[in-house]
């Protein structure tokens, strides 16, 4: 075939709530954009599909709480949600369950009530300098470069403006662990258990582990309120779509990319899998780093050092998903009706959760893991047939690679347990099960070419993280090729639907074209 | 009875940081006083015979540390210190083999290339980019760290110089120094290495004294201080004091005593006395009191603020973030006299090996294991020790043909948990809600411990057992009560980065004051805390002589070019 590439003025590689946000930003500012997904719908690993007849669920990330206010007031994006500002319940085996939404706690002594609120207050004080860094790219360090300085200064004076007391806390805090600060608050078990697990949900650290706070704090970072979106996650996604289709923003789906194309140096385009030729001077990939550069691009085209750095990005993931359709919700002793709509979390105490760490680490998966479930179905009819539910529940932790490798018998076996550790706390839970779906880290990977299957694209931990997100020397979105850029959540700040990454990404991408 | 005479300053604890700071504030012409609790000197830093005819360095066992500055400006050879280095390292392993790491470089590369060539090449890399950090940071050991929140001016010029050394790096170093700060010492050397022994080899440096894991954010940071040191100049060398480390704690003593300093043992400070808000002297055990203008505490921040005080006399505030400065014990010892040198069957015959740290650990995965032990309240089961036999280059210590075996034990908790012997990886209840209770060490917990680490060693060296004529056993516990360190931290708390520099032992408190005017730390429990550097104690000294408008005697940082 002779015909000619059609061109674009940018292309983003994946239709992921990132790529989506980036394309639609560059779109309002008058670009020609195409975005190409592999997949059949948009959304990546903000989806909801159906796993069961007539059962459907978000079926990798399910609850919203990270959408960065700065991104939705550039999309003028309204989310809509079917359950907002979610209860945490933290699931006691004799019903003595424990709540906590906001800095509001419910259920434990009238000391950590107290002490929760000013805990939380504090550590939302806190949040809010990471959120301040999260919104804007990092400057680059040692550079004489004015525009990097007055990025390091601004980031300075942010922290100044804490005050001298905060500002001493946080940067102790801020490598600190979870585990230890959690036992000076605070005295019921349930509550330091849940609180433990939030620290390290969707992260290869224990509560124990310095770094467990940072990602406590990253949490936060955005409000920190839970939502459940309404028709799933796949909804933001789609939402975010018709923002960018609005914009002019041309999405492809079906339209896998094979690889990036290289011409005289620099990006020249794309070529599909089907053999299209897509042609940009600057191509944006919501794809993880490793994927990007290994895969798509090519090591040849990056020097041996970039390489090496991209190699060891730690992204393996530790986290599981199970969905279950079931013909009727579970009796949960304990529970009241509303309690059912929200996050119900199995973290006895912040041992539990550093043991169920453990096994981890030895590419094992854990014996008593810890648990996050809701049943999304509850106010969102659109995902179940007529009284029947969904549970979408969050398992870790689950190695990417176990030990012996991911035979039907080893899933079998981590459905088993997960179902025992659920069993004390809804007996009849098995006898409701119509069809289940398990996704490993490594079910994550294949499904949505997420490599290791992090959820975060990377690890978030201070060694990958701001100035050296994905790797250093690239942490301001641009790849050491001329034309090659990153959107994904394995840019800085990470993962977590925030669209932070996207929004950074167009910036620098619209503040080049500029000048 | 109470002495009449005012003192310019009293030190308390007589460990090298204690005499450090004591020597140098003598030295200054200050008429000072120290007291030590036991009736012996040099606190962790000390030789003991515990067994006729023998000589333990029964806490700390090796010498790198000691910042080459205090050793020369107190003039420690001639108070009798003599530093011999000693070299290399062996790590046994399972499948009856070893790996050893040489002195020469030539033979080192060769050692590392029989298990794999690639390693060989990256160890060059990897010991350039370690060393580097090791620079960057030893420029800073002999300063006061400044606080990031003060808006002072030495504040920000102490701030500035260190901007100006890590710009000085560049900007790819910079994010290197960054990552390196950030890393688990297992992440780090995935950087570098492929083959598990190596790795296991170069990792325990990452967690001696360490309530950490080989996997826990931040230690590779703890490398550094195992590198950092040196014996004449040799960065990264260590060495033996003859005699054993007491050799070291009886040398700044003698530098002390030479400067007109007067040194009290067997004299406990029950309470550090306050007046008008100043500190006045302290009170002793046998109910005496010194008073003094000035009080230095060389004990770590808890026992100095938490026993030794009335806590009326400090901000609520303080008293309770002290609390929660971190110091869980996680090492312990055992000092072994040997009526012969053990055999190895591992080892050619006459190997150098004999002289270095053994170690009996091969994988990461072991490495990290026995911190889960740790974590579950018990001791590990397949401990990380590190071995060393000083009795062949120091002929002090022991008899002849007989020798002095030191076993540093990683991890070791201070309470365990559970029933005898815990161990079992579920202690604690499977799915007991609640938390684990501790519960204070018996003696048969003791031998079992004790017989684990021997077992452990006796795995690789079948004499070993029949060897033994005297041991002894050192938890956690047993080195608080014996030393008073809180926790039986032989650094005195953490070395995370929580408790780090300007964080060190509190934000805002890491210049060696305290709330209470005329009241100073010096101890391990300061930057740039533990190992037998003498830095804190040298720091402390150079801030209370600013303080009182002397000039100071303490020496300026070297530097490394």
């Amino acid at each position: 075939m002779t015909e000619r590439p059609e061109r674009f003025d940018a292309i983003v590689i994946g239709a992921g709530h990132n790529g989506l946000v980036c394309a639609a930003l560059l779109g309002k500012a008058g670009k020609r954009v195409l975005v190409l997904e592999a997949g059949s719908q948009v959304g990546g690993a903000t989806v909801t599909r159906e796993f069961a007849d007539g059962f459907a669920v978000s079926a990798c990330a399910h609850l919203v709480y990270q959408l960065q206010p700065a991104v939705t007031r550039a999309l003028d994006f309204k989310p809509k949600y079917a359950v907002e500002g979610l209860d945490t319940v933290a699931l006691d085996r004799t019903g003595a369950h424990v709540r906590y939404a906001g800095g509001e706690l419910r259920g434990a002594g009238a000391g950590d009530t107290e002490r929760y609120r000013d805990f939380h207050r504090r550590m939302t004080r806190y949040a809010g300098v990471l959120e301040h860094w999260l919104n804007r790219p990092p400057p680059r360090l040692a550079t004489r470069d004015l525009d990097d300085r007055l990025g390091l200064l601004g980031m300075g004076l942010r922290l100044r403006r804490l005050g001298k007391r905060d500002m001493r806390e946080f940067l102790r805090l801020i490598t600190s662990n979870m585990h230890d600060e959690l036992d000076e608050h605070f005295a019921s078990p349930l509550l330091k258990g849940a609180l433990a697990f939030d620290a390290v949900l969707g992260t290869g650290l224990g509560p124990r582990s310095p770094n467990s706070i940072m990602t406590y704090l990253y949490r936060l970072a955005g409000g920190g309120e839970l939502a459940v979106p309404a028709g799933g996650m796949g909804l933001v996604a789609a939402d975010l779509a018709g923002i960018a289709n609005n914009a002019g923003v041309d999405i492809r789906t079906d339209s896998a990319v094979a690889r990036i194309v290289v011409e005289t140096g620099r990006v020249a385009g794309v070529e599909t899998v089907a053999g299209r030729r897509f042609d940009s001077r600057t191509v944006i990939s919501n794809a993880d780093p490793k994927r990007t550069i290994l895969e798509l691009l090519g090591a040849r085209h990056v020097e041996t050092g970039f390489t090496r750095r991209i190699h060891h990005i730690r992204m393996q993931g530790t986290a599981a998903k199970l969905h279950l359709a079931l013909d009727g919700l579970p009796e949960m002793p304990g529970l009241e009706p509303r309690d059912y709509a929200q996050r119900l979390v199995i973290a006895p105490d912040a041992h539990y959760v550093e043991r169920a760490f453990n096994p981890v680490k030895y590419a094992e998966f854990s014996p008593r893991p810890v648990i996050e479930m809701i049943f999304p179905s509850l106010r969102d009819t659109s995902l179940a047939p007529d009284g029947k539910h969904v549970m979408s529940a969050i398992v870790q932790y689950v190695p990417y690679v176990l030990a012996g490798g991911w035979r039907e018998t080893a899933r079998q076996a981590l459905i088993d347990t997960v179902l025992q550790t659920i069993q004390p706390y809804a007996p009849d839970l098995e006898s409701r099960i119509v069809a289940s779906e398990l996704m490993t880290p490594a079910d994550i990977e294949r499904e949505f070419m997420i490599t290791g299957g992090h959820w975060h694209h990377g690890e978030l931990s201070l060694a990958q993280c701001l100035f050296v997100r994905p790797v250093a020397g690239a942490a301001q979105y641009r790849m050491p090729i001329d034309g090659l850029y990153l959107c994904g959540a394995g840019t800085h700040p990470g993962g977590g639907v925030s669209g932070a990454a996207g929004r950074n990404a167009a910036n620098v991408i619209l503040e080049r074209d500029k000048t | 009875m109470t002495t009449a005479k005012t003192y310019d300053a009293v030190v308390v604890g007589a460990g090298h940081n204690g005499l450090t700071t004591a020597a140098f504030l003598a030295k200054a012409g200050l008429d000072v006083v120290c007291v030590e609790n036991n009736d012996y000197i040099g606190g962790a830093a000390v030789s003991r015979e515990l067994h006729e005819g023998w000589i333990y360095s029964n806490c700390s066992y090796v010498c790198s540390l000691l910042r080459p500055e205090i050793y020369r400006a107190l003039e420690l050879h001639r108070h009798g210190l003599q530093v011999t280095p000693y070299g290399g390292s062996l790590t046994f392993m399972q499948n009856g083999d070893y790996f050893g790491s040489y002195y020469d470089p030539e033979v080192a590369y060769r050692e590392r290339a029989r298990f794999s060539k690639h390693d060989a090449d990256a160890y060059e890399r990897y010991a350039v980019d370690t060393k580097r950090q090791c620079r960057l940071i030893r420029e800073f050991l002999l300063t006061t760290p400044p606080d990031p929140a003060s808006l002072q001016a030495k504040d920000l010029l102490g701030l500035w110089r260190i901007g100006r050394a890590l710009g000085e790096m560049g900007e790819d170093r910079l994010y290197e120094t960054l990552r390196f700060w950030t890393l688990s010492v297992a992440d780090y050397l995935d950087e570098y290495f492929e083959t598990e022994v190596i790795k296991a080899a170069l990792s325990g440096s990452g967690v001696i004294g360490t309530a950490l894991g080989v996997r826990s954010p931040g230690t590779a940071y703890v490398l550094l201080h195992h590198y950092m040191g040196d014996v004449d100049g040799n960065i990264g060398t260590w060495g033996y004091a003859r005699g054993g480390m007491g050799a070291v704690s009886a040398a700044i003593a003698g530098a002390f005593r030479a400067h007109g300093g007067e040194l009290r043992t067997a004299a406990g400070v029950e309470r550090i006395v306050v007046r008008e808000g100043r500190a006045a002297g302290v009170g002793l055990t046998n109910g005496d009191e010194i008073s003094a203008r000035l009080v230095v505490s060389a004990m770590d921040p808890k026992r100095t603020f938490l026993s030794c005080m009335d806590r009326g006399d400090l901000p609520q505030d303080f008293v309770h973030r002290i609390e929660r400065f971190k110091t869980r014990g996680s090492s312990a010892k055992l000092n072994i006299a040997l009526d012969g040198l053990p055999t190895f069957p591992a080892l050619p015959k006459g190997s150098t090996l004999y002289f270095s740290d053994m170690h009996f650990v091969d994988s990461i995965t072991r490495m990290e294991r026995a911190y889960d032990d740790w974590k579950a309240g018990t001791w590990s089961q397949d401990p990380y020790i590190d071995a060393v036999i000083p009795t062949l280059v120091d002929p002090t210590m022991a008899p002849p043909g007989k020798h002095f075996m030191s076993c540093f034990v990683q991890y070791c908790p201070y309470e365990l948990v559970g029933g005898e012997l815990a161990g079992s990886e579920l202690a604690g209840g499977e799915l007991a809600g609640g938390e684990p209770e501790g519960r204070a060490w018996t003696d048969a917990d003791r031998q079992a411990f004790a017989e684990t680490v021997i077992g452990q060693i006796a795995n690789y060296s079948p004499d070993f057992r029949d060897l033994i004529l005297h041991c002894e056993i050192r938890t956690p516990a047993d080195i608080e009560a014996e030393i008073g360190m809180s926790g039986g931290h032989i650094f005195h708390g953490e070395l995370t980065l929580d408790q780090l520099l300007f964080n060190r032992p509190l934000p805002g408190y890491a210049q060696y004051r305290s709330p209470v005017k005329g009241l100073y730390l010096c101890g391990s429990g300061t930057h740039p805390g533990g190992g037998v550097m003498a830095a804190p104690g040298a720091n402390a000294a150079r801030e209370i002589l600013a303080d009182l408008r002397r000039p100071t005697t303490v020496p300026e940082s070297f530097g490394d070019d």
